[in-house]
């Protein structure tokens, strides 16, 4: 047994290996509780995550492909992501990222995120099927959206260029704000306004074309789509 | 006393009023509006109904296998 002397002289060691001991015991606490919060977000999410790939992609292997390929990403970085709270968020922007990615890496070329630019033409499937001088319990454009199939609504938004279709999955079946999807696009507010109101264009275009396809365009003041 | 917006500005903002991306007057404005006229407000009836004819197009589940290969990719890392 040594001295006092020698045992305080020891201490520090003591206190050195305690602490680096439990620093690894934290680390460890860390990693654990790291992997339940992914492991449970995920869980809650994987629904989201792959109705929105399978928009994106309109491939089911593809929307796969891109959900696991994102959340590998998102499970590398995760210990950057500084406020858990923001994961949501975090993990969808990664999902769009890693998609537009992947789509410049296939064209070998820019995508056409890059260059969209609306040309301010406008379409209303309101405006053709409305008829304001009818009674009360008439409303042709409720008949219409009740018509339209889920299947109708998915060839639609399928059908729009991608430069639309990206921001109108973003803001209308995720909710983005305008600024996330500008954030998440790399282009202005304005851009992501003007991208979106040609995507409702088109969309409702579409939809009115297919519903003159079905036979279920009702009253209206009719007239070609554009 | 703040001015009455006409139809034709309560079109052109109804989307974004739908979207939640006016501020608060301008979305107040567009409510009282909408509170007063017939012919707007079935626009923006229409409107808010196909937006979430839309929205529904991304309620699907993911397969099994994709929960699975996540849980491996987990589990490795």
């Amino acid at each position: 047994m040594g001295s006092i002397r020698e045992r305080r002289a020891a201490e520090p060691v003591v206190l050195q290996q305690d602490a680096a001991m439990a620093s690894g015991t934290q680390s460890a606490c860390d990693d654990h509780a790291r992997r339940q919060f992914f492991e449970t977000e995920v869980e809650r999410l994987m629904d989201r995550l792959y109705g929105m790939a399978l928009r994106l992609t309109r491939n089911r292997t593809d929307a796969e492909d891109l959900v696991a390929e994102a959340l590998a990403k998102a499970w590398a970085h995760l210990p950057s992501l500084h406020d858990l709270q923001c994961f949501e968020k975090w993990v969808f922007r990664i999902l769009v990222n890693t998609f537009i990615g992947d789509r410049r890496r296939q064209a070998k070329a820019p995508c056409d995120l890059s260059v969209g630019q609306d040309d301010g033409h406008a379409f209303s499937l309101f405006e053709k099927v409305h008829q304001p001088f009818l009674l009360w319990w008439s409303n042709p454009e409720q008949q219409l959206l009740e018509k339209l199939r889920r299947e109708d609504i998915e060839r639609a938004l399928d059908a729009l260029p991608e430069v639309y279709r990206v921001v109108v999955i973003m803001v209308e079946v995720q909710g983005f704000s305008y600024a996330e999807v500008a954030e998440t696009l790399s282009v202005p507010v304005g851009t992501v306004r003007s991208r979106l109101s040609r995507a409702r264009a088109l969309l409702q275009a579409s939809l009115w074309r297919q519903a003159g396809q079905l036979g279920i365009a009702v009253g209206g003041s009719g007239g070609d789509v554009p | 006393m703040t001015a009455t917006l006409s139809c034709e500005e309560v079109i052109g903002k109804l989307l974004e009023y739908l979207d939640r991306e006016l501020d608060a007057a301008a979305q107040q404005e567009v409510e009282r509006h909408l509170e007063a006229c017939r012919g707007c407000f079935s626009r923006a009836e229409f409107e808010r109904r196909l937006r979430a004819r839309v929205a529904e197009t991304g309620d699907v589940k993911a397969p099994e296998s994709l929960r699975e290969r996540v849980r491996t990719l987990v589990a490795r890392y």
